[in-house]
């Protein structure tokens, strides 16, 4: 009986892991990025369909998931989803005999998390998604394996419920001036469990934090016992998800960004307790084309063959492969180089493309068909396809779209961005990082910039027919024969165009942060450790939302009030012992703080109490002191709390110099007088004091017959003390 | 024929995504798929073999351009053509040889020649052909003589089947006879690259001998099955395996090796010049051998090369046949190298910082090319399923297995 359970329960196991490993490894590729980083551009023609190293980024991401074993994609289809459509229909990728490419289309989806919705909406209808999926986005250039991946998340899923999401990470060290990653994204903090990998903490935005600091909840120190912080991780953007995540879009509607809304959301959310954890790659390559700087470093990343195979000269995708030269020199059989034109390291250059006499070519991806004439200066450029460049023309670290013609002369300053078939005139300079297109920009700025520019297909369409008729009339701010319209830059972000430019950053911006930050470096330290291991027993951490600082001056005010209503009240100075060390204990202060504030009080109110000179406000002060001298005594039991008074009482003379600073000496005097300090403590005080500069020293020469007076004082009675020795 | 079409494209998506690695793998591939290619190939009546080349040149000029750092995939596919070609000399010869015997004959026995003679005939060109195949008329085949073709048996089946078909067409039945004969030509090419390893291995008795110090590079399985050879026939030495970095293969190697209970070191590739004087034979496996003799082998193999020329150590490269390319290496057609993902040199996450192209800042480029040339003069001898050849041999050994038209493809 046992053992016919048994082989049951095994047979039911294995049966198990067939259907696992039956089911379809299947992605969900989402085609829009729901933003407008790339406009212009994405204004005509979707960003997927953009060519990086002249191959469009959607062919990256499928000719991956197809190497990677994924058997059905899923494209979703957002803005100008004509146009993805058409393409995938005519591309190789509809006839596929290993990978089933669907698509889905959307006109109402804005963001990621609309799409996601609209999938679970189809899902209850067609029950497309059968189980854990892959979730990226279709400007994804990665060449890691998925399947021990998905193996993994599914393992991980089978011991945990709770397991919903595999989040893929990838070290990249981010500037240390600019906090900015090689891709043009902010810097980015996580906390993992070292262990088991969980995902606790996941911060991008840089506007919580701008100093570079990061801030834990407690709590998550005493659930673990280590965490891993770093600030040198990029995310992927590639996820493996179980269906679970659909469902949770489902239900929280207001979840709009995949990281933004939903991981912090499943992060915070304790009562489903989902849980996401992390897979880092190490060999392989995987990045995300998110704006222009991105667009500029994993094109760099393919020409020098990180994406092996994903490289110009292999043909992964019914590209046309390139032939790979010396230097990182990728050209096509067909291209013309003139003799004298020199053609520099990591350029490639595209079938058809003619380049002209004496022609410096460097860093650069010219596209297929493209024309360019004599003694033109290329560098660090993106050139698409049929561009037509005339003589002279000086062209640094710009994107040139298709169909654009630059006339002869004409200077295209670095960062600058031409849309499709624009037409710069002769010798004009376009200025630096301005975004050029033959549409107009549209002036209803939407509030929520996540917008992709949805109702574009019909829009453009008017907008290009009207145009030619808006160019004659306009004469055009590109010169005199030049066609198109240069964007103004949104308020705000101006200073930011830098940052996410395809330009690198300029010397003068970044000598400007270096200034900034030796700046910072006098009152903060704002180097922050790549990563390190935390524990959550070591003290040395403040894990304390609060600022310290804040605190004290609560428990000062607390104090002060306490006092005040202890002198008007009368109240016996047992009682009010009793409540300051009640407020001692809920804010956690030192007894040198309770000192400290008792003091402060004690000050404040004889300066608050009406007087006419100094004499008057010091005999307020001496009644003050005499009067509660005990309730000072009971925390100025030990040295260093009578130097925390002396401390307090010269910042507050600092503050009214005018009142208490010329009674330091006669207060101080009276304290000691009143045996609430010891000669001990001043003249320690007085020895810290000395070595201070000078303008703190202005109290410590005040007092200072005074406290020459003490050193004689404790001479004579050491050499008392001596006497009485030698008497016994 | 659609399912050998999508045949086709799915082996050449693998090729593309350098799915198939290692030559053998590659070649053995790639012959089965143009078996059937050839035999779901519809022949026409008239010039049949030039149906059939063009339909395998067409596949293979898809095959080439997917991979064309896989030398393997051209040679197989110009053996193959080779192999077409013979078979269609051979059928002509012996249909010229029929027309004369159907002349001689009486005008009543036509029937009965084309019934029986014609087969009978065919089946001794058969036989030839098979031979003229797999060993070419060479200078060896040669002087060996004649004796063998009497005994070269041909399948009862084929003359049972041309016997059966004998109603029908003489063209048809010509056009049966070229397409088996050719799938008989390729399914002996199939075998010859399976069993190319034991052919090697076979000779290794000959090369090692008690107590020598043997040095090899990289990860190779002709090399392994060679090396194992030799143990087995109780020869005890000492195997010498530099690791083959950035890939490490050589870890693996050597793991086998001592699996199969050989005295093995590991040394590091930079360590070779070192360990070279105490080393009496350096032996490799190759990528690819070129017609003049050159060889293209995993990187480092040069650096070998030289040392082992440098202390008169023998340099001795195994190679099986489908390895030999007709092309000269300096043949602009050939893609010598290929450079493969930097990161197998180094971690991207740890230098991403040095990898930007910054304003003027110095940049970190990684080059990681998978192959080394190592020109014919420093090889001593090439150990092929054939037996050992001299690198100036090669071009000799390269025309007896292609022909000189399917050389351009």
């Amino acid at each position: 009986m046992g053992a016919q359970k048994k082989g049951g329960g095994g047979a039911r196991v294995s049966e198990d892991a067939e259907e696992q490993s039956r089911q379809r490894l299947q992605a969900i590729l989402l085609a829009d990025s729901f933003a407008t980083k790339f406009r212009p551009v994405t204004l005509e023609r979707p960003k997927v369909l953009l060519p990086i190293v002249n191959v469009p980024m959607i062919d990256y991401t499928l000719a991956w998931l197809e190497y990677a074993g994924i058997e059905e994609v899923f494209v979703f289809c957002c803005a100008h989803s004509t146009q993805i459509i058409e393409y995938l229909e005519k591309s190789e990728w509809y006839s596929h005999p290993n990978l089933v490419v669907r698509t889905i289309e959307s006109h109402k989806s804005i963001s990621a998390g609309d799409a996601l919705r609209y999938m679970y909406e189809q899902q209850t209808e067609t029950s497309q998604i059968q189980g854990d999926f892959v979730l990226v986005s279709g400007d994804t250039v990665s060449n890691m394996p998925l399947a021990d991946l998905i193996q993994e998340h599914r393992d991980r899923k089978k011991k945990d419920e709770k397991a919903i999401m595999t989040m893929v990470i990838k070290q990249s060290k981010s500037s240390s001036l600019t906090h900015q990653s090689r891709l043009g994204t902010d810097q980015l903090f996580i906390a993992v469990d070292p262990l088991t990998k969980q995902l606790l903490h996941y911060e991008e935005d840089k506007i919580d934090h701008p100093s570079g600091s990061v801030c834990l909840d407690k709590s998550l120190l005493e659930s673990n016992p280590s965490v891993l912080v770093c600030n040198d991780m990029q995310d992927c953007y590639i996820d493996i998800c179980s269906p679970e995540v659909l469902s949770l879009f489902e239900d929280n509607f207001d979840y709009q960004h995949l990281r933004r809304h939903f991981v912090k959301g499943v992060l915070v959310d304790d009562i489903m307790g989902y849980k996401i954890f992390t897979h880092e790659i190490h060999s392989s390559y995987a990045a995300r084309i998110d704006n222009f700087r991105s667009y500029d470093t994993v094109s760099k990343d393919i020409i020098q063959r990180w994406t092996y195979p994903y490289v110009p000269d292999i043909n992964f995708s019914g590209n046309r492969p390139l032939r790979l030269g010396r230097q990182g020199i990728y050209r096509a059989c067909d291209a013309v180089l003139s003799r004298s034109a020199d053609v520099g390291a990591s350029s490639v250059i595209g079938y058809g493309t003619k380049i002209g006499d004496g022609d410096k070519i460097l860093n650069s991806v010219i596209g297929n068909g493209c024309c360019i004439g004599s003694n033109v200066v290329i560098e660090g450029s993106y050139i698409w396809n049929n561009v037509t460049i005339e003589d002279g023309c000086e062209i640094r670290n710009a994107i040139v779209c298709d169909g654009v013609k630059i006339r002869a002369g004409a200077v295209l300053q670095p960062g600058v961005v031409l849309s499709f078939n624009v037409v710069v005139g002769r010798d004009f300079v376009v200025p630096a990082y301005s975004k050029v297109s033959l549409l107009q920009q549209p002036t209803t700025e939407d509030s929520d910039d996540e917008l992709e520019y949805a109702d574009s297909s019909s829009a453009t369409a008017d907008q290009l027919s009207g145009l030619n008729l808006q160019m004659e009339s306009k004469a055009s701010e590109l010169g005199p024969d030049g066609a198109g319209y240069i964007w103004e830059v949104c308020e705000g972000a101006h200073d930011e165009e830098w940052k996410h430019s395809v330009a690198p950053i300029p010397e003068d911006k970044l000598a400007e942060i270096t200034q900034a930050i030796d700046d910072d470096d006098t009152d903060d330290e704002s180097v922050v450790p790549t990563s390190g291991e935390l524990k959550s027993d070591a003290d040395s951490i403040n894990t304390d939302m609060n600022d310290p600082n804040d605190d004290y001056d609560y428990f000062e005010k607390e104090v002060e009030g306490t006092v005040l209503r202890a002198v008007e009240e009368n109240i016996k100075v047992d009682l009010v012992t009793l409540e300051i060390n009640g407020l001692r204990l809920s804010y956690n202060m030192e007894s040198a703080d309770c000192a400290g504030a008792t003091f402060y009080s004690m000050m404040k109110l004889a300066v608050d109490t009406p007087h006419n000179s100094a004499s008057e406000l010091y005999k307020n002060a001496a009644s003050i002191i005499t009067k509660w001298k005990e309730l000072l005594g009971f925390y100025v039991k030990k040295i260093d709390e009578q130097i925390e008074v002396i401390m307090k009482f010269e910042e507050m003379c600092q503050e009214s110099p005018k009142e208490l600073g010329p009674l330091f000496t006669q207060i101080l005097h009276l304290l000691y007088d009143k045996d609430v300090l010891q000669e001990d403590a001043i003249l320690r005080w007085a020895e810290e004091k000395a070595g201070a500069d000078e303008a703190d020293k202005v109290y410590l020469k005040q007092c200072d017959t005074f406290i020459q007076w003490l050193k004689e004082a404790s001479e004579e009675e050491d050499e008392d003390d001596e006497d009485e020795e030698e008497d016994d | 024929m659609p399912d050998v079409q999508s045949m086709v494209a799915e082996f050449v998506n693998k090729l593309r995504k350098r799915k198939i690695e290692g030559s053998q793998a590659t070649a053995k591939c790639t012959v089965e798929l143009l078996r059937s290619v050839i035999s779901h190939q519809r022949v026409p009546h008239a010039n049949q073999a030039a149906a059939l080349i063009d339909a395998v040149k067409a596949v293979g000029q898809q095959l080439v351009a997917a991979n064309p750092v896989e030398l393997a995939v051209g040679n197989v596919v110009r053996r193959v053509l080779h192999i077409i070609r013979e078979e269609d000399l051979s059928l002509t010869t012996a249909a010229m040889a029929g027309l004369d015997l159907l002349d001689a004959s009486d005008d009543d026995d036509i029937d009965n020649c084309k019934g029986i003679g014609y087969p009978a005939m065919s089946a001794a060109v058969v036989a030839a052909a098979a031979r003229s195949t797999l060993r070419p008329p060479s200078l060896q085949t040669l002087l060996e003589g004649t004796p063998e073709s009497a005994t070269v048996p041909y399948t009862s089946s084929s003359g049972a089947d041309s016997e059966s078909k004998s109603k029908s067409a003489d063209k048809s039945s010509l056009t049966r006879k070229l397409k088996h004969d050719v799938i008989e030509g390729v399914n002996q090419l199939i075998q010859e690259i399976s069993g190319c390893h034991e052919q090697i291995a076979e000779q290794a008795i000959e090369h090692i001998h008690q107590n020598e110090v043997i040095l090899t590079l990289g990860s190779s399985r002709t090399v392994l099955e060679f090396l194992c050879a030799a143990k087995e026939k109780k020869r005890s030495f000492r195997v010498f395996v530099a690791e083959g970095a950035p890939r490490y293969q050589g870890h693996l190697l050597a793991k086998e090796l001592v699996a199969r209970g050989l005295q093995t070191t590991v040394i590091t590739d930079s360590a070779v010049f070192a360990m070279i004087s105490r080393v009496n034979m350096v032996i490799i496996g190759a990528h690819a051998v070129m017609a003049n003799g050159g060889v293209i082998g995993p990187v480092g193999v040069n650096m070998a090369a030289l040392a082992a020329k440098k202390h008169a150590v023998p340099f001795v490269v195994l190679a099986g046949s489908h390895k030999l390319c007709p092309l000269y290496p300096h043949n602009p057609e050939v893609l010598l190298n290929e450079l493969r993902s930097p990161s197998e040199l180094l971690d991207f996450g740890e230098f991403s910082d040095c990898l930007d192209f910054g304003a003027g800042s110095g940049s970190l480029q990684v080059v990681n090319p998978t192959f080394d040339y190592v020109p014919p003069n420093l090889v001593s001898l090439f150990i092929t399923d054939t037996g050992g050849h001299n690198p100036s041999y090669m071009y000799r050994l390269i025309a007896d297995y292609y022909s000189a038209d399917d050389l351009v493809m």
